[in-house]
């Protein structure tokens, strides 16, 4: 019988499953980078709106802006878990369920999309209105300007602002786990918690950080790689 | 040719409407090289951003060689802008793009296959001296760098007017005078119009034929450089001109009144002499012709324009007034430009 209480009942690694255990770590995995896909893709096509339409005089862009920014106001203020359950008709209709990772990717998506859309936008306002200028100067059209000056000109600050809602997804999915969309959140609650143990708890908080740490270093290289600023 | 007619430019701020530029005529010849010269804020940058369509004229009408600028929209003004290069004070540089990609831009915003980008870049690169730093990024070279990697970009597109907005006001002043030769070349080379803003005379009587000085918005004096140097009318010009024949004494100017202060006595006057007359022997004659009077240089400066030289000395004279009146009058007979600046 396991040691159910004290020090010791973190080490008994003989009772983790180590099967369902690297399972859990590839749901938690690649629900964080599938659903950082959507985010980024997402977050910046709302970024981009709310920037371009931000000083614009016509009615269509106050309107557009008006919207899109209550709509990420909005999702970005509701708290995670009662987001999930907010959304649980939608996800059923969806993913057809409502439980496992692909039921917890629209909450994850529409929680963190708004977050790193407003990120984006300042990224976007901090770009040197002088090299815009310029740009626009040279006879560019808006979706060149987008394409040719913002774009690359923000790169660094787009994967630094995408690192740091990644590491806050990680935690997104573990919340999500405990509620039955599977990954290592799951695993620490139900094989971890509920079964009383502790040291699959353990392994799978260590996994987790792992990931956050190699998430963070590898967006620490990609932001120093693009900077092109400072030599 | 470019002519600003009656042109206006107002802004509504939170303090009200603004005049940036008003009532502005100006006529630009193809070729020449043109300065407009103002202190911070007297809308010079108005003035040429409304030439590229940047901005639209609240009235008055822009004409580059027949087409009113300020009527163009959409593809018809974004064709427009790719004729006019522009440089900037802060070079405006893609740090995110190499030397050559800054440059290339422009051709890839006019849809210039990429074969020819290349070529054309290389060109510009070899053009304005870059050669070996096509590669680096612009944060690792130096001012004087930056800006002619801005002058490759605006060239890129073989425009007709180039438009420099204070593109030597952030540079020390050898590469200031590198970047102006720079210019020179390239409109002695190309043919180009160059629209040279700026707020300093130095820059001016270097490269430009004619000028035009603004001063809130206005227009208040324009002419040839060499006249203007040597007959300002209005006030501000007159300072603007005296600024620069002011020797830099270890960095800043001698005011007038500190002039006086160090020189009590007798009277204070300037001379303006050109060219030829720079080589008489002027003030040994007036020291010959005058013998009573006592004369001290107190400063001298030649500046070199497009129509030769300029030069200015202010002397001290002490002695008789009448005798000073005659050497004033004798002065004149030379021909050389004679301001009293103080009476003892
Ligand atoms: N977009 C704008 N909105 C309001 N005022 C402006 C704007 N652009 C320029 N101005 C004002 O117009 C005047 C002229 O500016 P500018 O053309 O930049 O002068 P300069 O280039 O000679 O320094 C200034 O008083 C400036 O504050
Ligand atoms: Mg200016």
């Amino acid at each position: 019988m396991a040691n159910t209480t004290g020090l010791k009942s973190y080490f008994q690694f003989k009772n983790v499953d180590w099967g369902s255990m690297m399972s859990a770590t590839w749901e938690t995995v690649w629900m964080t980078l599938l659903s950082m896909v959507a985010i980024v893709i997402l977050g910046i096509i709302l970024g981009l709106i709310l920037y371009e339409t931000r000083s614009k005089s016509g009615v269509g862009y106050r309107i557009l802006n008006w919207i899109v920014g209550l709509f990420v106001n909005i999702f970005r203020s509701i708290p995670f878990i009662i987001l999930i359950i907010l959304l649980l008709p939608i996800t059923m209709k969806l993913a057809g369920t409502i439980i496992g990772p692909r039921a917890a990717l629209p909450s994850l998506i529409i929680s963190a999309a708004p977050f790193y859309a407003r990120m984006v936008e300042s990224y976007f306002r901090e770009v040197d209105s002088g090299v815009l200028e310029a740009a626009e100067s040279m006879g560019a059209t808006t979706w060149e300007i987008i394409t040719k000056v913002l774009l690359p000109e923000s790169k660094p600050a787009l994967i630094a602002g995408a690192t740091v809602t990644t590491i806050s997804l990680i935690g997104y999915t573990a919340m999500a786990g405990a509620i039955g969309a599977g990954g290592l959140g799951n695993l620490a609650y139900q094989d971890g918690f509920q079964a009383s143990n502790n040291t699959v708890t353990l392994v799978a908080t260590v996994i987790i950080c792992l990931f956050v740490f190699i998430v963070q270093f590898v967006g620490d290289v990609f932001v120093k790689i693009t900077d092109k600023r400072t030599l | 040719m470019i002519r600003f007619n009656n042109v206006s430019k107002q802004y509504n701020t939170k303090d009200g409407g603004l005049t940036a530029v008003n009532d502005v005529n100006i006529e630009i010849n193809d070729g020449e090289i043109f300065g407009i010269v103002g202190y911070s804020g007297a809308g010079k940058s108005t003035l040429v951003r409304m030439l590229d369509g940047l901005e639209a004229p609240s009235t008055g009408e822009i004409d580059i060689n027949g087409t009113d600028v300020a009527k163009l929209h959409g593809g018809q003004l974004r064709k427009q802008r790719q004729k006019i290069g522009m440089i900037f004070q802060h070079f405006n540089l893609l740090w995110s793009r190499t030397v050559i990609d800054n440059i290339a831009l422009p051709l890839e915003i006019a849809k210039v296959p990429k074969a020819k980008r290349k070529q054309r870049a290389e060109e510009l690169i070899k053009l304005v001296g870059l050669e070996g730093r096509e590669h680096s990024y612009p944060s690792e070279l130096s001012g004087g760098q930056k800006q002619r990697v801005g002058i490759a970009r605006a060239l890129a597109n073989e425009p007709t007017i180039l438009i420099s907005d204070e593109a030597t006001s952030a540079l020390d002043p050898d590469t200031t005078n590198e970047v102006l030769d720079l210019l020179l070349k390239i409109n002695k080379e190309m043919n180009l119009t160059i629209l040279l803003i700026t707020h300093e005379m130095h820059a001016i009587a270097k490269v430009c034929e004619r000028v035009a000085v603004m001063d809130s918005g206005r227009v208040v004096e324009t002419g040839s450089v060499f006249e203007v140097f040597r007959h300002p009318k209005q006030d501000i010009t007159k300072k603007f001109v005296s600024e620069e024949f002011t020797p830099q004494q270890s960095d800043n100017t001698m005011t007038l009144e500190e002039l006086v202060k160090k020189y009590p006595d007798g009277q204070i006057i300037r001379l303006v002499f050109h060219g030829p007359q720079a080589e008489l022997p002027i003030v040994s004659d007036v020291v010959k012709h005058f013998p009573e009077l006592t004369i001290s240089i107190i400063s001298g400066a030649i500046h070199q324009t497009q129509e030769g030289a300029l030069g200015s000395l202010d002397l001290q004279l002490v002695g008789d007034q009448s005798q000073i009146d005659q050497a004033l009058e004798y002065l004149k007979t030379l021909r050389v430009g004679t301001e009293v600046i103080h009476h003892g």
